[in-house]
Formats: C-alpha cells, structure tokens, sequence
C-alpha cells in the first residue's frame, strides 16, 4: 500500500461500491445546488426561464436530486462498513453491482424525463411514465418499483452479510431500520382521488423517513464513525444508539402527527402531534452531549480531522436545523400561522444540511481516506486549508440561507397569515414586502456562497491526501489521556 | 454492581447496554401499534362522505360551499349550503367523483405542487389553493366560473401578478382537465382543515341556508 495514491484496487468489495454510489451522491449534490440557484433566482426574475424550465420543474430537480443523492449516501455509507462490521467479505456482489447500475441508470432517465418531458396528461400514465406530482416522491411509478427492487437487493447484502458474519448493536440497529426505511417507501406507492388519504400516506414516507428512520441510520453511521476516527469504545457508543433509538422512535413515531394538523385529519392530532414532536428535539440533543463527550474523552484525538469536524458539524446541525428550528413551529398554536410559508423552507434547508449532508461528507473523508492508502489525516494537513474552508464556506452559506429564509417566513406570517386573512390578496402583500424581497435577495447572495463551498469541498475530496507520506495516526484505546480520567477505563465484555 | 473504589467499572442499571436495548425495542413497538391503532380510526373517519363529515362527498361540487366561525371549535369550518352546481349541472356521486378524479391527476400531472401548496403543503413560489374556490379575489360568486375558466385556459393572458411578476406557465389543460381541475379545487374547499387557513373570509356568496344537505 502507497500512501497518497489511488488505492481503489485494495479495496474490499463493499467498499468499492461505496465509492461509486458516493462518486453519484456527490455529482447529484452540485446537480442539487445548482437547481437550487435556479429556482432562487426565479424568485427575484419571475420571467428568468419562464416557459422553459418553471419553477415547479428547478424546484422539483433541486429536492429530489437531494433525497436521491442521500440514499446514495447512506448506502455507500452502509456498504462502507458492512464488511468490516461483519468481519467478511460481501455476500452478493454481483447483484450488489447490479443494483448500483440499475439504480443509476433510472434515476438518469427520470431526470431527462423531469427536465425535457416534464409533464403530462392528467391519466394515470403520467403518474406512472412522467411525474407523480406528489412532491418529494415525484419519481413516477416505474421508477418506485425500481428503487424497491433495488432496496431489496442491497438489503440482502447488507443483512446477508452480518448473517454470514457476526452481529454487532450497531448491525441490529442498521438492519431492522432498513426494513423500516424499505417498507414505508410502499405507502407512498398508489393514487387516490381522496387528497386527506393521499397526503396521509404521503406523510408516513417523507415524515417517518426524515424525522425517524434516516435520523437511526445516521444514529449508527454515527456509531460507527465514532469508533473508526477516534477508536472511541463500542460499548459506550453501542448503549447510547439504544438510548437514542428509544428516543428517536418514542418521539418520532408520533410525532408524525404534526403534519396531520390541517389536512383534514381528527383534531386529536393536535394534541398528539404537537406533544410527541415537541420531544423530538430531545435525542437530537442526547446525539450532541454523545458526540462531543466522546471527542472531549478523546482529547479530539482523530485520524481524521475533515471526518470528525463534520461529525461534530452533524450533531450540531442535526439538533440546530431539525430540532431547534423544528420546535419553533411545530406546536399547532403557532403552525397555524407558519404552515406553507418560507418558515418551513427555512427549516428544510437547515435541517437537511445539519442531518444529512455533514454526516454523508463524513463519510466520504473516511471512505477517501482509505482510498488514498491510510494517509495521515490529522493536524498539518498538506493543502489542508481546502477542506476547512470547504466547511467554513457550506456552513456560513447554509446558515445565511436559513436565517434570510426564516425572516421570509415570519413576515409572510405575519403579513400574510396574521394580518391579511390568508387570501391570495394577502399572499402576495406578502411576496412584495420589503423584507420578504430583501430575504429572497440574501438567500440568493449565500446561497452562491455555499455553491462555492461544495465546489471546494469536490475539489478537497478528490486531492486530499494527494502527496501526503505519513501513515494514518493511531487512535483508541484511551492510553495517552487516560491518566487524566478520574477513574480507571476498562473494555466492555459486552463488546462484540 | 461493585463496590465503590473496586477495581471493576461500576454498571449501575440505567447505564447497561441491556437495559437500553430492551428499552428500545419497547418504545418502539409501543409507539407503533399506537400509530396503527390511530391510523385505523383516521382512515374511517378521512374517508370522502363518511359520517364525521371532515372530507366531503365529491357530489358536494352540487352546492355553496361556505367557511364560517364555528363557536363550539373556536376556529373557521367549511358549511354546505343550498344547491349551486358546478357548471350548472347536478351530478351523481359518481359522477362527481370521476370529474374530481380527473382534475387531481391533472394538478399531478401538471407538477402544480411545486410552485404551489395543497392543504399547505408543496411549495411556496405561487399561493395555496385550500379555499381558492373561495377566494375573494374572483369578485363575486357569478363571475367565479367564468373567471376560473378564462384564467386556466390562459394564465399567461390573464395573469394578475399583483407586482411580484409571478406568472403561471400554461398548463395546456383539454376542456375536460380544465372542468375536472375546478371541480376538484371547489371539494378542495369544502374539506375541514382544522380552521386553517387562518383567519381567511371567502367571497361574496348567496346565503348558507335553506335547501342545504
């Protein structure tokens, strides 16, 4: 093994996989980005591209190459750490590659058809051949059964191999929320004339896919990244995924019910969905005393510092755009002013970002890590400013967005909700206020500044390590800091 | 447990992998079969024409539809008055229903959800459509027909952008899709959203009373 090179041939096969579904995610975020800017600037020049790529269309691209390219994400991720959780190599490699391409090759066609068909006639074989006009899961119908399919397939691999391997709490944990992850995409899968219906299933996807399942799968990326950049100990970090599962799930599950406010649902989903999501906060923030006590145990000793920094940056994100600014409008008292304006964008972005993006980048750092031959990482990094910008510049983009887009949304509410009555009259009192039209101008502003980030950031993953001779620092085992600790530190049996 | 200043860690129950594990799986489960149970009443009670009266029949296109004050709720609810059908012509249930049905695959197939939002939800660049049948800006209730109709057909001509200069593009929509667009838009209102939107008053209609179902 060379230091600094490419090291794809060495790695195993799990892996090898991983870093072409991340190579996807990664070409899929600019894609991302770079709709997002589109769709931005149509709010300042609504003639911008006016009759050839609308709104619906840049808007569209801009959430489902996001929810596309973090299910690339995750199963990179997934495949990332499969083998060397389960302790051999990967059961079915050869529908594992088979799914991949299946997977890339559909998605590739449902956006030329997105972008170049873009609608159709109100039949059913629009819904199934163009676009199912439910957003977030605008996939038509074909493309569904495809992504099952693929799911299954890579589930399989994933459950096959610790089968064939050993289980650990972290595999428990991925495995059965996959089942979940799986199985929820099917209430998404049918048509109704019943709109209620229609967005009550629709819900239990996007809700109980965002705010509960993909929130566990990170919980045990999260584990694993742990254990892997600092050699923090398994049964420590084992027992909090428990704890947060509990969590997750005790608040998550119910409250799914805050989507059920005005939808034409039960009142009782007032008081319901407003409690339970009012807790889920609460394992957002047992993620971030989890994190960063285990980075401060460890004296921020990593073998990988972009990795850790986006960790932290996760549990962070995680807590501030899902939990804080969730909770800001999630008790019905105040949804019924914020529900449909910008506050809700405003929420989306920064909670996608602070849940999602950093763990996934995360990733990534390890993935590429290897991928350079186990190249030291840590402090004195050669061309290390690369990725701390990369950070910096995301970061201060993504949070700019946020706020600009919650100064939106309180004035719509405010103009709109509030005091106008909520007709179209109102709405667009609302759309040409000042602030509201400064807002759209700040979001256009650092949003071109968090595409700078991202395009930094591609350019960090494809050089870091480049030239670099020093072998990866060692971490774990807690010998170089433990004469500190007040009490002695022993190795859980519990530990598989 | 070990006594303190033992040499072995101390495992006090809260702190146990075990204990935890087991936790979880009960949260779980627990919080599931209640999203079950509770999704099992929703679905009876959400069904179009069912006796809670939340989401209306589809023939419900045959009447004024209002949004009124109700004391005993505190907020805003949807009232079926007298008989006003749509395009002047009463239709059976299914009937209804099929004209309903076509204008929801139109509004899906035509991706309106992304510029704008459904009951709230979708995307925020063009206003909500919950009460548009209702919606003051269309004068009075016998220009409403006529006015909804020329703008669909063409929204480009007929847009109103009260300065923002935010157009619809074209949707192209046959006669049919653009019947069964309106249709559906006219249920729409009739649903029970809880009060929301929030402190919104339709446009000028006939009275509520006499005649109604």
């Amino acid at each position: 093994m060379t230091f600094g090179r490419l090291e794809f041939a060495s790695l195993r096969i799990g892996q090898k996989l991983a870093v072409h579904y991340f190579a996807v995610a990664m070409v899929l975020f600019l894609a991302q980005m770079l709709f997002g800017l589109l769709a931005a600037w149509q709010f300042l020049d609504p003639a911008f591209l006016f009759g050839v790529l609308d709104f619906n269309v840049n808007r569209m691209v801009h959430i489902n190459a996001m929810v596309v390219w973090m299910l690339y994400g995750f199963i990179g991720s997934i495949y990332w750490l499969v083998e060397d959780e389960a302790g051999v190599p990967l059961v079915g490699p050869r529908i594992a590659k088979a799914a991949f391409w299946v997977f890339t090759v559909a998605v590739t066609i449902v956006v030329v058809v997105y972008l170049f068909v873009q609608s159709g006639p109100g039949d059913a074989w629009t819904l199934w051949l163009i676009n199912e006009g439910r957003e977030y899961i605008e996939a038509p119908r074909w493309a569904d059964i495809g992504i099952v399919v693929c799911m299954l397939a890579i589930f399989y691999n994933v459950a096959g191999t610790f089968l064939a391997g050993r289980w650990s709490g972290i595999s428990g944990v991925l495995v059965l929320d996959l089942v979940a992850l799986a199985g929820l995409y099917l209430a998404g899968m049918f048509y109704t004339t019943n709109l209620p219906m229609d967005q009550y299933w629709w819900w239990w996807v996007i809700h109980l896919w965002v705010e509960a399942t993909w929130e566990v799968l990170v919980g045990c990326i999260m584990a694993w990244g742990l254990i892997k950049t600092l050699g923090a100990r398994r049964r420590i970090v084992t027992t909090w995924l428990y704890i947060e599962v509990a969590l997750m799930f005790g608040s998550g599950i119910l409250g799914l019910g805050h989507h059920y406010f005005w939808i034409g649902t039960p009142e009782y989903w007032l008081g319901v969905g407003g409690f339970f999501s009012a807790l889920e906060p609460i394992p957002l923030v047992a993620m971030v005393v989890h994190a960063v006590y285990d980075a401060g145990r460890h004296a921020f000793r990593a073998n990988n510092h972009p990795a850790l920094a986006w960790l932290i940056a996760h549990a962070f994100g995680n807590f501030l755009g899902a939990g804080v600014w969730g909770f800001m409008q999630t008790l019905p008292q105040i949804n019924l002013y914020t529900h449909g304006t910008q506050w809700s964008s405003s929420h989306g972005h920064l909670a996608f970002f602070g849940a999602y993006v950093t763990i996934i980048v995360a990733m990534i750092y390890v993935a590429v890590q290897r991928l350079r031959g186990n190249v030291w990482m840590s402090a004195g990094l050669q061309g290390g400013w690369r990725w701390k910008w990369a950070l910096g510049l995301t970061h201060l983009g993504m949070m700019g967005m946020t706020v600009a887009l919650l100064i939106a949304g309180y004035e719509q509410s405010f103009v709109e909700r509030a005091i106008g009555g909520s007709t179209w009259q109102a709405y667009f009192e609302g759309q040409t206020q000042p602030w509201f039209v400064e807002a759209m101008w700040w979001r256009m502003a650092f949003g071109v500044l968090m595409t700078f980030g991202v395009v930094l950031l591609l350019w960090d993953l494809v050089r870091i390590g480049v030239g670099e001779e020093r072998p990866m620092k060692v971490v774990g085992g807690l010998d170089d800091v433990e004469e500190t600790l007040s009490e002695p530190v022993v190795e859980g049996s519990a530990a598989v | 447990m070990v006594a303190e200043g033992a040499d072995e860690p101390r495992r006090e129950w809260w702190a146990s992998e075990d204990f935890w594990r087991k936790c979880a799986i009960f949260v779980t489960g627990f919080m599931a079969l209640v999203l079950v149970m509770l999704t099992f009443h929703t679905l009876t009670v959400i069904e179009a024409g069912s006796e809670a009266g939340r989401v209306p029949a589809y023939s419900v296109i045959n009447y004024r539809i209002g949004f009124e004050f109700d004391e005993q709720r505190n907020f805003a609810v949807p009232v079926i008055g007298p008989p006003a059908p749509l395009f002047g012509e009463m239709l059976s249930e299914e009937e209804a229903r099929r004209l309903v049905d076509h204008g929801k695959l139109t509004v899906q197939a035509r991706n309106c959800m992304n510029c704008h939002t459904l009951l709230g939800n979708g995307a925020y660049y063009a206003p909500d459509l919950t009460k548009a049948w209702l919606d003051p800006g269309w004068g009075n209730e016998a220009a409403r027909e006529i006015l909804m109709t020329r703008f669909l057909d063409d929204p480009i001509a007929n847009a109103r952008t009260f300065g923002t200069g935010r157009r619809m593009p074209d949707p192209n929509l046959t006669e049919a899709e653009l019947r069964g667009v309106i249709a559906y838009l006219k249920w729409m209102s009739a649903i029970d959203t809880n009060g929301f939107p929030h402190g919104f008053t339709p446009l000028p209609q006939g009275p509520l009373t006499g005649g109604g179902r």
